[in-house]
């Protein structure tokens, strides 16, 4: 009991149809960092939400520190000693680090002793930050640092950390993790939330694994695999995708010196790109989000034509061509953003498979769409990627996210490309349907696609690709065989140290 | 022609009375959509506070009397508006609109028996001294309260949204409400309150058109007031000191142009009727062309805490 800190017990919440969780009891010792993990769905963020107050238990109790603690919003919680990270970041944009600093804690001192004590702590802490920039210009790594001092500040006993690392680089990872360490040395507990098993057997002390609401066990990450933790968060085992040695054929894509200026005023604008990519092969393009990813994937797939002799496609010049034409010579994208940008979320999943099939599938004929060819290209997608919907008249919208992600992959896939460019292919989605994604782009490579793999997790473009470039500031470095190279080669590519690193290629 | 008939003083004085009604309206708004919400009824709550302004000073004879009821039924609608779009989501373009148009019927209704009827005015400051010193002192002192009201309100919503934790919780919300809902601050209350505050503004707006500015009541009297109102809020990039400006403006194009119908210049008389409103929209876009503009980020965004 003396060393305990928080102790749920039995807390269960039900939502109208789902349980998201069920008798849920586990302790967090003092100075202890302890992992929460599971699936997409599992009941993570609704128990996070009970610890900081966001939402109340329907059931069950909580106690801190040997007092019963029952927060009924943020600010008691925060009161408590308990403060939380956000996986979203709650930052505001428009305002100054100071301010947004302010809005999260419950009584601010005057603007200037709080910008002194913002630049004591993130000094003592290893995480410089300046209280007066606005946040809108800072990156993703600077704008967790404003997240982390908000909650350091009011001297938290417990931390919630919500997926704190999916937009760092490796090398912010590892400061982060030094910043946790320390905090822990101070003996302040952490209850940090992952799927990254890796990251967790490294940092954790503990892990509670949850799935389907469910507590599954709670164990020492560092004497378990990753993969038991892995089956014990999926319920089952899984197969890890498997790649198969092909020959690389022709070369299917290239680009050439492709510059394009910025969208708009948040945008970044691409300078000089120049990669080519061969027939059965991937390439992976990693890099901070907002590095240049999305206007990457609008050039490739035609949504902004670009400059003359910047695309080719097997040799024929398509940089002036917009998508409908590129699709047709078989030059195949799927976006990030699933709904709105891949699929339109108030059509069905047939409206949908029209969209972007209706050439190459024949769906559209005379101008007239044939709807039951339609009708039996979206249940072979829905068949073949193992979606799980009612059926293809359902809207997009009605879809989780990783079924619909599942989907629009599928789609593109199943039109048989030549080049495919995707972005973030698995995001959040859950491991199994990730794994079976991977799996299906490494066969689409095997039968002779050339893809392009935009991504933000360094492990699946290590895992699928043959090889890595990274995106900094629209500039994309030298793509090197993924055999070559290793996690911190990579994390000084995503930093922009691309002379440094052709230095040392082989 | 005879331009040596526009006296400056009285111009000048008349613009401040002619800007007080669109600077009221223009203040509330500002404040309304720095919380994220859009109310395009600023027209229909002026002019609801416009004609209940007039029918309460008429009948009690205080024109003050007058302002706190226009205010108090303007806020009351722009309730309603809070609560349609806040609690029940609806869309705040159309709800708006039907706002506006409801404000126009309403009045209508109420103002029948008033037409051609005279309300009793506010009196001038008068301040011994200030008020004769020659040109100033009947420019800068000698107008109704309301005038320094506005003036008042102007700056103090300037120093509330700067200086303030409240302002800065109320420009959060209008930035992301899902931040400021996830540190725990409760986004309807607040908007709540920014409409309440934005109708009331408006309202007090109209009452000054019956009341003090005419002061009769005629159907349909704002005359695109409410709208002007609304155009400055977004090219004077939401900024408390420019709204200033392009009230004063449009108040003094209005005076102006006024001025030189009655001196009978040779330009269409047509042309002159619209230069206010050119004038104000092309000098704020020009101010509004350089820098940033700042609008809020999640303005007119409908928010709904679902999970």
């Amino acid at each position: 009991m003396d060393n305990t800190l928080l102790s749920l017990r039995g807390l269960t919440k039900t939502y109208p149809g789902v349980v998201a969780n069920d008798d849920v009891s586990f302790d967090i010792g003092r100075g202890e960092i302890h992992a929460l993990l599971g699936e997409n769905g599992a009941g993570k963020s609704t128990l996070v939400k009970m610890i900081y107050g966001l939402v109340a238990p329907d059931k069950g109790e909580m106690t801190l520190a040997g007092a019963p603690y029952r927060p009924a919003k943020p600010s008691e919680a925060r009161q408590a000693g308990v403060a939380m990270v956000f996986q979203h970041f709650s930052l505001f944009d428009a305002l100054d680090v100071a301010e947004n600093v302010a809005l999260g804690m419950e009584d601010p001192p005057k603007s200037r002793d709080l910008a002194k004590r913002i630049r004591d702590v993130s000094e003592a802490y290893g995480l410089p930050l300046d209280p007066s920039r606005v946040v809108g210009t800072l990156s993703a790594g600077e704008r967790q640092r404003v997240e982390i001092i908000r909650c350091l500040l009011q001297e938290p006993r417990l931390l919630i950390m919500d997926e704190p690392t999916s937009v760092l680089t490796p090398q912010e990872v590892e400061i982060l993790f030094e910043t946790l360490r320390k905090l822990k040395s101070e003996g302040t507990s952490i209850l940090y939330i992952s799927h990254k098993l890796e990251e967790i057997r490294a940092l954790c002390d503990t892990a509670t694994i949850l799935r389907l609401g469910q507590k599954v066990d709670t164990t020492t990450p560092s004497e378990t695999t990753a993969r038991q933790l892995a089956e014990m968060m999926v319920g089952s085992s899984f197969a890890a995708p498997e790649a198969r040695h092909t020959e690389k054929g022709d070369v299917a894509l290239e680009v050439r010196g492709l510059s394009l200026p910025a969208p708009g005023a948040f945008g970044t604008p691409l300078r000089d790109l120049s990669f080519e990519v061969r027939a059965g092969e991937v390439l992976g393009i990693g890099g901070v989000a907002g590095n240049g990813q999305d206007e990457l994937l609008a050039a490739l797939s035609g949504e902004r034509t670009c400059p003359a002799g910047s695309v080719w496609l097997k040799g024929a010049d398509v940089s002036r061509q917009g998508p409908t034409a590129r699709r047709a010579a078989g030059l195949l994208s799927a976006p990030e953003e699933r709904l709105g940008h891949a699929a339109a979320p108030n059509m069905s999943l047939v409206e949908n498979a029209v969209l972007t099939a209706g050439k190459r599938k024949a769906l559209v004929r005379n101008g007239m769409i044939g709807w039951s060819r339609a009708r039996d290209f979206a249940e072979e997608v829905i068949t073949r990627f193992d979606v799980r919907t009612p059926g293809p008249h359902v809207a997009a919208r009605a879809l989780s996210g990783g079924n619909l992600q599942k989907y629009v992959v599928g789609r593109e896939i199943l039109q048989d490309p030549e080049v495919l460019i995707i972005n973030q292919p698995t995001w959040g989605v859950d491991a199994a349907a990730a794994a079976a994604i991977r799996q299906a782009l490494l066969d689409l490579a095997a039968g002779g696609t050339a893809l392009v793999v935009i991504s933000q997790d360094l492990d699946e473009l290590v895992e699928i690709s043959d090889r890595f470039a990274a995106l900094n500031e629209g500039r994309l470095s030298p793509a090197y065989p993924v055999a070559d190279l290793d996690m911190e080669r990579i994390g000084l590519m995503m930093g922009g140290a691309h002379d440094m690193e052709a230095t040392h290629a082989p | 022609m005879d331009l040596s008939s526009i006296s400056p003083t009285l111009l000048v004085a008349s613009i401040m009375v002619s800007a007080t009604p669109i600077l009221l309206a223009a203040i509330g708004e500002m404040v309304v959509e720095k919380s994220g919400v859009l109310n395009l009824g600023v027209e229909g709550m002026m002019i609801t506070g416009a004609v209940v302004g007039f029918a309460v000073a008429v009948e009690t004879g205080s024109p003050s009397m007058g302002f706190v009821v226009a205010a108090l039924a303007s806020a009351l609608l722009s309730i309603v508006f809070g609560v349609l779009t806040q609690l029940l989501l609806s869309n705040q373009v159309a709800t708006g609109l039907g706002l506006t148009l409801a404000g126009l019927g309403l009045s209508a209704l109420i103002g029948k028996p008033y037409e051609g009827m005279r309300s009793p005015t506010l009196p001038r400051i008068d301040i011994p001294g200030l008020s004769d010193i020659p040109f100033f002192g009947r420019v800068l002192f000698g107008h109704d309260p309301m005038v320094y009201f506005g003036l008042g309100l102007v700056l103090a919503v300037w120093a509330f949204l700067k200086f303030t934790r409240a302002g800065l919780i109320l420009r959060a919300t209008g930035e992301s409400h899902d931040s400021a809902h996830a540190l725990g601050y409760k986004v309807v209350r607040i908007r709540l309150a920014a409409i309440f505050f934005g109708g009331a503004c408006a309202g007090l707006g109209g009452a000054y058109l019956s009341l003090v500015r005419v002061p009769q009541w005629t159907e349909g009297m704002t005359a695109g007031a409410g709208w002007i109102a609304l155009a400055i809020v977004v090219f004077a990039s939401w900024r408390a000191g420019r709204v200033l400006i392009g009230a004063y403006l449009f108040g003094g194009v209005t005076v102006l142009q006024l001025n030189l119908q009655a001196a009978g210049v040779q330009v269409p008389v047509a042309l002159l009727s619209a230069s206010p409103y050119l004038v104000t929209i092309l000098v704020l876009v020009i101010i509004s062309a350089r820098g940033q503009h700042g609008a809020p980020a999640s303005l007119g965004r409908p928010f709904h805490a679902s999970n």
